[in-house]
C-alpha cells in the first residue's frame, strides 16, 4: 500500500472519535489542535493546577466527558497529537501550522477536519463594550477559567445553550439578572412533538429553565435586544419583548452581559482546502459540501463535527468515527459495514433532533433588517451598518465579496467570523435579494492572524521562508 | 489611558487555589494565579485589555475561544498577543492603553 498520511484537525468529540476509529484499524494520526488540552469547547478541560470535579464542570454531560477525556488519553502512544497547533493553510496536500511561535508544514495524504464552531452572533447597539461576550465565551470563561464575566450577568439569545449557561452562572455562585430568550413560548410548543424524540434533551432543557424559574431568575421570551447601557462598560441592557402595542420595555441591571443565537460552523479550513459549499436553509449558511459518510468534494479531505455544520457533541462523535470508516474504506481496508450503517441511521436521527431544536430556537430573521445605521458591524474594523447598506445602495453591490472589497467588513482579523452572518443578512434585506444569492465570504490563508515576522524573509530559519519562497504563491 | 483603577470585570468563582504570578499592568505591580490567560490576570484587575485602532474604545474581547480576534493586547516590547489563549508568565509586561502604532492619524 502506498504510504498514507492521515492528518485530524481538531480534538473535540469529532476528532477523538476520528482518531479512536483510525487507531483501531493501525494507523497513527497526526492530530492537530489550537488548544492546549483535548476536548474541543464543549468538553474543554481546564489548565492543569485547577481542582475541579467533572460534575462542576460539565454537568449533565460529565460522564460523555470523562469517557471521551479518557479515550484521549488512552490513544497518546498510538498517535502523534500535537496541541497549541494552530493551522491556518492548507493546500494541495500541506499543511501550514503554527505551533509554539515557529511555523512548520504538515504533509497529508488523508484530512478529517473536525474544526467544532463558534457562536453566530448579529450586532446591536452596545455589543462590543468591555462586558459582553458570546454565551460560548461565557461558558469558557467558567469551565476554563474558573471566572464569571460579571457579578451580575444577563443571557440573552436562543438555543439550548442560553438556559444551560445561565443555570451553571446561578450553580457557580454568579448573579444571574435575566434570561432573555428571542424565541417565542409557541415556537417551543410548535416543537414539543418533535422533541418527543429526545427526551433526554428535553427533560435537561425543562429541567435547567424549571430550576431557575424556582431561584427566583426572571425568564423572558420574545425579546429583541435595544441597546447595552455604559459608556466603556456594561452597567444593563435595554430589550423589548413583544410588538406594537402589547410590547413592553424591558430594562435589566447587569454588569455584564452573554449572547449568541446558535452556534456557527467554522469552516475556513474546507474552503482553503477547495472544498465545494452548498447553502444550507436551515443553517443561513453555506456549508462545505459532503455526503453522508463526511467526505468532502476533494478526494481525501473529510468532514466531521460542528465545523462541517452544526449538529452538537453526540453528533459530532458519530460523525468522527463515521468519517474516519469512510477514510478506511477509499484506502480500500476492511470496515465495519455495520458499524458504519449503524452510525449513519444514528446520524440521521441526530439531525431530526436538530430540525427540532431548530424550530423551538429559531434564528431571529428580522434582527438584521430593523438595526439602525449607526450600529458597528465589523468589530475588527468599526464599520458601521450604514455604510454597508450605503454601499448597497449607491454603487449596487449585491454580493458579499463585492462588498467585502468595497467596505472592508470581513476583511478584519476576525475574516468575517464574527460579522459575516449580520453582513449577509444586511446585505440581502438592503438590496432586495433572498440570502443565498449574496454568496459567502472568501476565505484567505492565513486564516488566522499569524506573526508577521513568520513572512519577512530575514528569519534565518525554515519558519521565515516567505510562502513565495516555497513556490506555493 | 491608564484605566486600572477601574473594578474588573472578570470575578473569580472557583479554583483559586493556585500559586501566584506576578506580572505588570500599565507599569503597575499585578498579581494573577498561575493557569490564568492573560484575559483573566488582566480582567480580573481592569475593564479592559486595549483600545481599539479606529475609534480608541475601550475592548475586553467577546469570543474566549480564539475565534474573534478582539482580545489582542500589546506587550510593553511591541509584541501583540492574543490575551485568551495566551497564559500569563511571571514578569510579563502588558499595555492596555492605545500603543502609538496601532493609532491612525
Amino acid at each position: 500500500m502506498a504510504e498514507v498520511h492521515p492528518v485530524i484537525v481538531g480534538a473535540g468529540p469529532a476528532g477523538i472519535r476520528a482518531a479512536q476509529a483510525l487507531v483501531a484499524a493501525g494507523l497513527r494520526p497526526i492530530v492537530l489542535d489550537e488548544a492546549q488540552r483535548a476536548g474541543g469547547q464543549i468538553y474543554r478541560q481546564p489548565p492543569p493546577g485547577f481542582h475541579r470535579s467533572g460534575r462542576d464542570l460539565y454537568g449533565f454531560e460529565h460522564r460523555k466527558a470523562a469517557h471521551l477525556h479518557g479515550t484521549m488519553r488512552a490513544l497518546l502512544s498510538a498517535i502523534d497529537y500535537r496541541p497549541g497547533s494552530m493551522v491556518w493553510n492548507c493546500e494541495d496536500g500541506i499543511l501550514d501550522v503554527l505551533r509554539d511561535g515557529k511555523n512548520e508544514t504538515v504533509n497529508y495524504t488523508h484530512l478529517i477536519l473536525a474544526t467544532g464552531a463558534t457562536d453566530r452572533v448579529l450586532p446591536f447597539p452596545g455589543w462590543t463594550l468591555p462586558g459582553v461576550y458570546t454565551l460560548g465565551g461565557a461558558q469558557v470563561a467558567l469551565k476554563y477559567q474558573g471566572c464569571g464575566v460579571g457579578r451580575r450577568v444577563a443571557f440573552m439569545g436562543t438555543g439550548p445553550l442560553l438556559y444551560l449557561v445561565a443555570y451553571q452562572y446561578a450553580k457557580a455562585g454568579a448573579e444571574v439578572a435575566a434570561v432573555l430568550d428571542t424565541s417565542n413560548t409557541t415556537d417551543r410548543l410548535a416543537a414539543v412533538p418533535g422533541m418527543m424524540r429526545a427526551p433526554g434533551l428535553a427533560a435537561k432543557g425543562l429541567y435547567t429553565m424549571g430550576w431557575l424559574r424556582l431561584h427566583g431568575i426572571p425568564l423572558y421570551s420574545g425579546v429583541r435586544p435595544d441597546h447595552v447601557i455604559g459608556y466603556d462598560r456594561v452597567s444593563g441592557v435595554v430589550c423589548r419583548q413583544g410588538d406594537g402595542t402589547d410590547g413592553k420595555q424591558l430594562r435589566i441591571a447587569c454588569d455584564a452581559l452573554a449572547y449568541g443565537l446558535g452556534l456557527r460552523a467554522e469552516t475556513q479550513l474546507a474552503a482553503v482546502a477547495g472544498c465545494r459549499f452548498d447553502y444550507h436553509e436551515r443553517d443561513r449558511a453555506w456549508l462545505p459540501e459532503r455526503d453522508k459518510a463526511g467526505r468532502a468534494s476533494v478526494a481525501g479531505v473529510y468532514l466531521a463535527g460542528d465545523g462541517a455544520g452544526i449538529a452538537g457533541a453526540d453528533a459530532a462523535e458519530l460523525a468522527g468515527e463515521r468519517a474516519a470508516l469512510a477514510l478506511l474504506e477509499d484506502l480500500g481496508m476492511r470496515v465495519d459495514t455495520a458499524r458504519a450503517t449503524a452510525l449513519q441511521r444514528k446520524l440521521e436521527r441526530q439531525e431530526q433532533v436538530r430540525n427540532t431544536l431548530e424550530r423551538a430556537f429559531p434564528f431571529p430573521a428580522d434582527w438584521a433588517a430593523s438595526l439602525d445605521d449607526d450600529v458597528v458591524l465589523c468589530r475588527c474594523e468599526e464599520i458601521t451598518v450604514g455604510t454597508l447598506r450605503a454601499s448597497a445602495e449607491v454603487d449596487g453591490a449585491r454580493e458579499i465579496n463585492r462588498i467585502k472589497a468595497l467596505t472592508r467588513v470581513g476583511m478584519g482579523r476576525c475574516q468575517g467570523r464574527m460579522c459575516g452572518a449580520a453582513a449577509a443578512e444586511v446585505l440581502a434585506r438592503a438590496s432586495g435579494v433572498a440570502l443565498p444569492q449574496v454568496g459567502w465570504l472568501r476565505t484567505q490563508p492565513p486564516i488566522k492572524p499569524i506573526p508577521v515576522h513568520l513572512f519577512s524573509g530575514d528569519a534565518p530559519d525554515e519558519a521565515g521562508m516567505t510562502l513565495a519562497a516555497r513556490g506555493r504563491r | 489611558m491608564n484605566d486600572t483603577s477601574r473594578p474588573s470585570l472578570l470575578t473569580r468563582l472557583a479554583a483559586q487555589d493556585r500559586a501566584p504570578v506576578d506580572f505588570v499592568l500599565d507599569g503597575k505591580p499585578a498579581r494573577a494565579l498561575r493557569g490564568d490567560t492573560v484575559l483573566t490576570a488582566v480582567l480580573t484587575h481592569a475593564g479592559r485589555l486595549r483600545e481599539t485602532e479606529f475609534s480608541g474604545a475601550p475592548r475586553a474581547g467577546f469570543c474566549m475561544m480564539g475565534a474573534c480576534q478582539d482580545c489582542w493586547m500589546r506587550l510593553e516590547d511591541g509584541t501583540r498577543l492574543r490575551a485568551c489563549s495566551t497564559f500569563i508568565a511571571p514578569g510579563m509586561r502588558l499595555l492596555s492603553y492605545a500603543h502609538k502604532e496601532d493609532s491612525h492619524g
